[in-house]
């Protein structure tokens, strides 16, 4: 854990934009150092050549052996692997901290793609629920629909189904982006804390609920509103973002995204007004 | 956990014995302790079919007490002097284990009589009552099941089945899924999930003359359902009724002798997948079930919450 009062990293964090606030107390934070190679790669993670392409079939592979063989097969080089007869099955694609090109030629069941960091995944079918739980970092494009829990508590990275998604997408969200081309089920974004989600179509009944932070923007009808979710007023940095969001996941280049409805936490949970005003300034 | 798997085909029989034996198979981690089959088959449609048991499988695991199955054949010789007595005829008669059976009868009055009676017997259950409806539940999972009963080359147009996970009750049949729809012939229900107002919704019903065998929760939804048929509600009125009128999170499925529904509740807590055509539905608690029968590429989806759909046959 990095010393926050350390002069010279306070500086170089500082100089680059990261932060500005200095915390106090009992609070700590690790800053991103540019100058350590550590901060760029996890321990064990591979070079791979993303030109370097193989085909795996799973067809007669448990999740255990799949995720064993992927692992290997970047170990040799290969960055681009395509996945063949995923057939439904479940926890395929975990734990991937490696850059990499991942791709699905089917559809994956529970907890498909979950606690990545980094790679580029496409599936060319449907995910089950919990699809790219805990993703701290990369894009992963669905091509169908999803299953409930999409993207639970993603912390950073861009979500993309093309499809419709099931009940309690961005339940527990604390980053990265969510966006749905199709409709949402009941409870999307409930309990979020950060980040952004975006639903083309409608929601469900209680959108938001207890969320924290974060924004939900929905083009479609809203069931309801959940405790503490709010409507906000869209600004031009919102169309501006949304606009380049959709562009860049290949979903509504003519969708009115100016019409969309902004939905946000109303900050009026019983512990909020508890923060520390450093602590309160950093979850706004 | 449980898991539950159903399948319909529209304009056509199929195999739906050894299809639903793919489907709960692979839901086999969702629930070790027991299987259950409801089977609409391929009957003659004149007679009815009647499922019963007279005391529990007390190997595998059971929570049942051990019996000396000389009861059983006591009990079986009840049975077919109460069917005289009630004036039902017996065409054929299956003994399929020491304690199940199934028979065909003949037999033209209020089914709901006649099941009070045949299950005033001591440890005498009905496990269902139908035309097409073949009933099948025992404790192991659905290769065991199916190998016991035979039902690898039963055909049909539509089955639900299911994988229990036992939680509130006991390891038993029992309390295992299918529940029949007393006292509707043809009529099933499964379920994944838990219901918080068993015992009040329970009450209620039994005051109204509805029967329990079990102290599952699951066996609500079927008396629920049958509760508002007898009061003239459609299938699909009973299930929306349900929505609002059974607490907890749940996914069931019921069938009738022509249609298949799922109703999913309102928090849609409780999973499903769907995969529809113009000739065949087939859902399960994930989607490796309906990939155990359709493993080339398909399109299949969640429904959302507080979902009710119907499918004819």
């Amino acid at each position: 854990m990095a010393n926050l009062k350390t002069a010279e990293k306070k500086t170089k964090a500082q100089s680059m934009g990261l932060h500005t606030e200095v915390l106090t107390g009992k609070t700590q934070q690790k800053f991103f150092n540019p100058d350590e190679a550590e901060n760029f790669f996890y321990w064990g993670a591979y070079d791979v050549d993303f030109n370097k392409r193989t085909d795996l079939d799973v067809k007669d592979m448990d999740c255990k052996e799949a995720n064993r063989r992927i692992d290997e097969l970047m170990s040799q080089g290969y960055g681009t692997i395509v996945i063949k007869n995923p057939q439904g099955k479940h926890s395929l694609g975990v734990g991937i901290l490696n850059k990499l090109n991942l791709i699905f030629e089917g559809s994956l069941g529970y907890f498909g793609i979950g606690s990545i960091d980094g790679p580029m995944v496409r599936v060319n079918g449907r995910v089950g629920w919990s699809c790219a739980e805990n993703m701290m970092a990369g894009k992963v494009v669905i091509e169908k629909n999803a299953g409930s829990c999409f993207g639970a508590a993603i912390r950073g990275g861009d979500l993309i189904c093309k499809g419709s998604v099931g009940a309690r997408t961005g339940i527990d969200q604390k980053g990265g982006t969510i966006i749905v081309g199709g409709d949402a089920g009941a409870f999307t974004g409930f309990m979020m804390q950060r980040g952004r989600i975006i639903i083309m179509g409608d929601v469900g009944i209680n959108l938001g609920d207890s969320m924290y932070d974060g924004t939900i923007y929905v083009g479609g009808k809203i069931g309801s509103y959940g405790s503490d979710a709010i409507e906000s007023p869209m600004t031009k940095s919102d169309i501006d973002w949304l606009k380049r969001k959709l562009k860049v996941a290949e979903l509504g280049e003519n969708f009115d995204v100016s019409k969309m409805t902004k939905v946000v936490a109303g900050k009026k949970l019983w512990n909020y007004d508890a923060l520390e005003p450093t602590e309160k300034k950093g979850a706004i | 956990m449980c898991g539950i798997a159903g399948l319909i085909h529209r304009g056509k029989s199929s195999n739906v014995g050894s299809e639903l034996q793919l489907m709960l198979q692979a839901l086999k981690h969702r629930g070790p302790d027991s299987t259950g089959y409801a089977l609409y088959a391929e009957n003659d449609g004149k007679n009815f079919i009647m499922r019963f048991k007279v005391g529990e499988n007390v190997g595998e695991g059971s929570t049942s007490v051990n019996e000396d199955s000389s009861v059983y054949d006591k009990r079986k010789k009840l049975v077919d002097n109460m069917l005289g007595e009630l004036g039902a005829k017996v065409t054929k008669e299956d003994r399929l284990t020491p304690y199940s059976f199934r028979y065909e009868m003949e037999f033209n009055d209020d089914l709901m009589e006649f099941s009070k009676k045949i299950e005033s017997i001591e440890s005498v259950e009905i496990l269902s009552i139908g035309k097409s409806l073949e009933l099948i539940k025992d404790l192991g999972d659905a290769a065991a099941v199916s190998e016991r009963y035979g039902l690898g080359d039963v055909k049909g147009t539509h089955a639900i089945g299911h994988a229990r996970m036992a939680t509130e009750s006991g390891v038993d049949i029992k309390s295992a899924h299918p529940f029949w729809g007393y006292p509707f012939s043809d009529v099933s229900v499964v379920h994944n999930g838990q219901l918080t107002n068993y015992w009040n919704n329970r009450r209620v019903l039994e005051n109204k003359g509805m029967r329990f065998m079990s102290e599952c929760d699951s066996e609500l939804i079927a008396v629920y359902l049958a509760e508002k048929m007898r009061n003239g509600a459609t299938l699909e009125e009973g299930m929306k009724d349900s929505l609002t009128g059974l607490d907890g999170v749940f996914t069931y499925f019921v069938a009738t002798k022509d249609s298949l529904g799922m109703a999913k509740d309102t928090m849609a807590a409780k999973p499903l997948v769907l995969y529809e055509s113009d000739d065949l539905v087939a859902m399960g608690s994930e989607e490796i079930a309906i990939r155990s029968i359709l493993p080339q590429e398909i399109d299949t989806y969640d429904p959302f919450d507080g979902e009710v759909k119907v499918w004819q046959i």
